[in-house]
C-alpha cells in the first residue's frame, strides 16, 4: 500500500489498472478524459496488461465494452454527461445483456445551456436501466468502490453492469491523499474474471440478446434483471465486508454521521454532502441537534436500511443536485416513497434543489435550510420546495441578461444602420 | 490473392446449414442470399445483428444459426463486432482459451444500418482495420417497418414514405472502397456462384470486409414471391446493380453485361415503379434511369481499355 495524492479521475483509473482489466473501449469527454489517459499511459508502457480502444461514440463504446464482456473478458469504461445520453440505448441494452462490467461515470451537467461543471442530471438519467450505481463522496471512495463494483458485477446473483459515478471537477480534479491497495492484495480481493455462462466459444455456439415475441417472455426477462440488480444489496453488504477485514476501509449503502441522536438530518449524495459534514460540525458546536445521511447505493435503493435510519427524526432535509423537469429533486422523490406509510417515519420531508451545474453549496445554504427544517416542525407542515438562489446571484446574473440585451440590440442597430 | 476453389455450379455446396422456418418473407432475396452466404462460411462465426428484418431470424427460444449470434441495436453492430473480436484475440493472447475456440466475427444488418444509422460505427472498424466481415442485405429500404424510404432506396421508387423518390442511392460500395479496406464485393443469390466465389475470397483474408447483397423484396418492392430469382437476375442483366469487388486496391467488375437488356424490364415487374408506366409512361424519368445504367457501363468498359 501507498499513500498519494491522486485525483478522483487517477483515482478511478488506479481502480481499472488493480481489478486487473483485459480492456478498455473509449471515448473522451470533459471531465472524464483524464482516466483514459491515464489508463492509455499504463498501457503503453506495460504497467497495465490490457487493450485499448478508441470508439467513434459513446453508443459505440458501451456497445463494444459489453459485447466484450459477454465474450468473457474483463471490461472497464468511462464517460460523462452527453456522452452518457448519447449513449442510452446502449446502456439499457448491455444490462439487459447481464454483461457484468464497469463504467465510471463523471457526473457533469446536461444540455441545454451547456456546461462543462458537476450535477448529477447525467447518472439520475440512468437510473432505471438496470446498472448498479455506487455514488462516491472522496477520491478514495472511488478507487476502492471500483475494485468493490466488480466484484458486485461479477457476483453470481448479480450479473449486471455497475456504474461508479464521482461529481465533476470537485472530485475527478481535486486531489485527495488515497491509499493505493498493494497489486497483489487486490489482485486477491478482486479474483479472477468468471464468464460463468455468457461467452462465446467455438465449441459451444450460443445465442445473446435474442428478440423475445410477446408480453410474457418480455416480462420474465425483465424481472429476473430487476431482481438480479435487487440482489445487489446483499451481495455489497458481503464484499464491503470482506473488503474491510483486508483493507481496513467501511463501505455501506448509506453512511451516517451524527445521526443517532439527531432530530434534523441533512440527506444527500455525492461530494457535496462532504460540505454538509462541515455544516453538521458548525451546527452541532451550536446545539443543533442535526445529523446527515449519505447515500451511496442508489440502484439497488437501500430501501429498508433508509427507513431504520430515518425512524424517529423530526425533519429531513433532502438536498438534490439534479431537477427532474416538472416534479422536482430525483433523491426527494425517492426518499419519500419509501418513507410513507411508516408511522415513525419523519414528518417533515423537505426538497432542497442545488448545486446544479457546478454551483457551490455554501455553509451559510445549509444553516438556513437547517433553519426551515426547525420551521417546518414548528408549524407542523412541510414547506414548498425550494430551488437554491441567492440574492447575490441574482443580481449578478441580471448584469449578465442587462449585458447579453445591450449585445443584442447593438447587433441590431448595426444590422440596420448597414442594412445586411 | 486468394485462390478460389469454387469454380463451377456443381461445386457450390448443397450442406444448407442455415435452418429453416425463419419468420421471413415468402422470395425474401436477403434470406436466399444469406443460405448460399452461411453454407461458404461455415458455422464457426457469431453474427452481430441490428435492428431489421433478419432480427427476427432469431427469437427466443430458436435460431437458424448453427454457430454464435448477439443482437445489438441498429447503429452499433460493428461496434459490437468490435467488441467480441478484441475479445477472443485476448482471451487467446492471454491463453484463457485455446486458438481452436476462436470464431469468425461477422455483421450482418439491412440497408438502413449498413448506409446510414450504423455509419458512425462502420467508419471506426475501418480506422481500426478491425478483421471482420459485414454482410449487408440491401433491400432498398427500411423493410421491416414496412418499406419507408432509406439511404438505399433508388430513384424514383415509391415508398411508404415517398411516392416516385426524387433522391439517388447512396454509393456504398464506393464509401467502402474510398478508405481502402481488405475487401468489398457486390453480390446477389440469383447468382450463386458469382457470390460463393466472392464468399470464398473474403472468408480467406482478414481485415475489414464488406459484402453489399441485393435483396429482392416482394413485399417491400411490390412483385409476386415467385418473380424473386427473374428480378434478381434482371438486376445483373440489365446493368442496374453490378456484380463487382474491390481487391488489392483495385475494383473489378465480375459480371460485364455487354447486351444490357433495357431497365425497363427489370422496373415494370415491380409495383414501386408501376408509376412509370401507368396511367401512361413516363418517358423523362426511364431515359434519366437508363442513362445513369448506361453512363455507368460506359465507364466501366472504357476504363478497361
Amino acid at each position: 500500500m501507498t499513500r498519494q495524492l491522486i485525483t478522483g479521475n487517477g483515482a478511478a483509473a488506479w481502480g481499472a489498472r488493480l481489478a486487473n482489466v483485459d480492456y478498455v473501449p473509449a471515448f473522451p469527454i470533459t471531465p472524464q478524459t483524464e482516466i483514459i489517459e491515464t489508463i492509455s499511459r499504463w498501457v503503453d508502457s506495460d504497467q497495465m496488461n490490457a487493450r485499448m480502444v478508441t470508439l467513434e461514440s459513446e453508443h459505440s463504446m458501451i456497445t463494444a465494452a459489453g459485447a466484450a464482456a459477454t465474450t468473457g473478458i474483463r471490461v472497464f469504461t468511462a464517460t460523462s454527461s452527453q456522452g452518457l445520453l448519447y449513449g442510452m440505448e446502449m446502456i439499457y441494452t448491455v444490462a439487459g445483456w447481464r454483461a457484468p462490467f464497469v463504467m465510471v461515470n463523471v457526473s457533469r451537467g446536461l444540455a441545454a445551456p451547456i456546461t462543462l461543471e458537476s450535477d448529477h442530471n447525467d447518472i439520475m438519467a440512468a437510473r432505471d436501466c438496470g446498472f448498479l450505481q455506487i455514488h462516491c463522496m472522496t477520491c478514495q471512495d472511488v478507487l476502492d468502490n471500483v475494485l468493490i463494483a466488480y466484484r458486485l458485477a461479477e457476483h453470481h446473483d448479480v450479473r449486471l453492469p455497475v456504474f461508479v459515478n464521482l461529481d465533476g471537477f470537485y472530485l475527478s480534479f481535486t486531489r485527495e491523499p488515497v491509499s493505493i491497495p498493494d497489486s497483489k492484495e487486490a489482485f486477491a480481493y478482486v479474483g479472477d474474471y468468471d464468464p460463468e455462462n455468457i461467452r462465446f466459444r467455438a465449441s459451444s455456439p450460443e445465442s445473446q440478446a435474442v428478440a423475445v415475441l410477446g408480453g410474457s417472455p418480455y416480462s420474465y426477462f425483465r424481472y429476473e434483471t430487476h431482481l438480479a440488480n435487487m440482489n445487489g444489496l446483499r451481495v455489497y453488504d458481503e464484499i464491503t465486508t470482506e473488503f474491510a477485514e483486508r483493507f481496513g476501509r467501511n463501505y455501506a449503502p448509506v453512511e451516517t454521521y451524527h445521526c443517532d441522536d439527531a432530530d434534523y438530518v441533512f440527506f444527500m449524495t455525492g461530494s457535496f454532502s462532504t460540505k454538509a459534514k462541515e455544516a453538521v460540525d458548525r451546527l452541532r458546536d451550536a446545539d443543533w441537534q442535526i445529523g446527515l445521511v449519505q447515500l451511496r447505493m442508489m440502484r439497488p435503493y437501500p430501501e429498508q436500511m433508509l427507513k431504520t435510519t430515518l425512524a424517529g427524526k423530526k425533519a429531513v432535509a433532502v438536498i438534490d443536485q439534479n431537477i427532474s423537469m416538472g416534479k422536482g429533486g430525483v433523491l426527494h422523490q425517492e426518499l419519500t416513497s419509501v418513507l410513507y406509510g411508516d408511522h415513525d417515519a419523519p414528518a417533515i420531508v423537505a426538497s432542497f434543489i442545488g448545486g446544479l451545474g457546478g454551483r457551490d453549496i455554501s455553509s451559510e445554504e445549509f444553516y438556513q435550510i437547517a433553519k426551515v427544517l426547525k420551521q417546518a416542525v414548528s408549524d407542523n407542515k412541510t414547506p414548498a420546495p425550494r430551488l437554491l438562489y441567492t440574492e447575490t446571484e441574482m443580481r449578478e446574473f441580471k448584469k449578465l441578461q442587462a449585458i447579453a440585451h445591450v449585445e443584442r440590440d447593438d447587433l441590431g442597430s448595426h444590422k440596420k444602420r448597414t442594412g445586411a | 490473392m486468394t485462390e478460389a476453389i469454387i469454380k463451377r455450379m456443381i461445386e457450390l455446396p448443397s450442406t444448407h446449414l442455415l435452418g429453416t422456418g425463419t419468420p421471413m418473407c415468402a422470395g425474401c432475396g436477403g434470406l436466399s442470399a444469406l443460405h448460399e452466404i452461411y453454407d461458404v462460411l461455415g458455422t464457426n462465426n457469431v453474427f452481430v445483428n441490428a435492428a431489421g428484418c433478419m432480427t427476427l431470424l432469431s427469437v427466443y427460444p430458436f435460431t437458424p444459426f448453427r454457430g454464435s449470434w448477439l443482437y445489438t441495436a441498429m447503429a452499433s453492430a460493428p461496434a459490437g463486432a468490435q467488441g467480441i473480436r478484441d475479445a477472443l484475440d485476448i482471451l487467446i493472447e492471454k491463453k484463457r482459451i485455446a486458438p481452436e475456440e476462436d470464431m469468425d466475427v461477422v455483421v450482418l444488418t439491412g440497408d438502413g444500418a449498413a448506409y446510414g444509422m450504423g455509419l458512425s460505427s462502420t467508419s471506426n472498424t475501418i480506422d481500426q482495420n478491425l478483421n471482420y466481415i459485414y454482410i449487408c442485405y440491401d433491400n432498398e429500404g427500411y423493410g421491416n417497418t414496412g418499406q419507408q424510404t432509406s439511404p438505399a432506396t433508388p430513384h424514383a421508387a415509391t415508398t411508404s414514405t415517398s411516392k416516385d423518390y426524387p433522391g439517388y442511392k447512396k454509393d456504398l460500395f464506393s464509401i467502402w472502397v474510398a478508405n481502402k479496406p481488405t475487401y468489398v464485393a457486390t453480390v446477389i443469390g440469383a447468382e450463386p456462384l458469382d457470390l460463393a466465389k466472392k464468399i470464398e475470397k473474403a472468408k480467406q483474408l482478414k481485415g475489414p470486409r464488406m459484402i453489399i447483397a441485393l435483396a429482392m423484396c416482394p413485399a417491400g418492392w411490390d412483385f409476386d414471391p415467385k418473380h424473386s430469382i427473374e428480378i434478381g437476375k434482371l438486376a445483373i442483366k440489365t446493368g442496374v446493380f453490378p456484380l463487382k469487388e474491390y481487391i488489392d486496391g483495385k475494383v473489378v467488375h465480375t459480371r460485364i453485361p455487354r447486351h444490357r437488356t433495357p431497365v425497363e424490364e427489370y422496373l415494370k415487374l415491380q409495383g414501386r415503379f408501376r408509376h412509370l408506366f401507368e396511367p401512361e409512361r413516363d418517358e423523362e424519368q426511364l431515359a434519366e434511369i437508363q442513362a445513369r445504367i448506361d453512363t455507368y457501363w460506359e465507364k466501366v468498359l472504357s476504363d478497361q481499355e
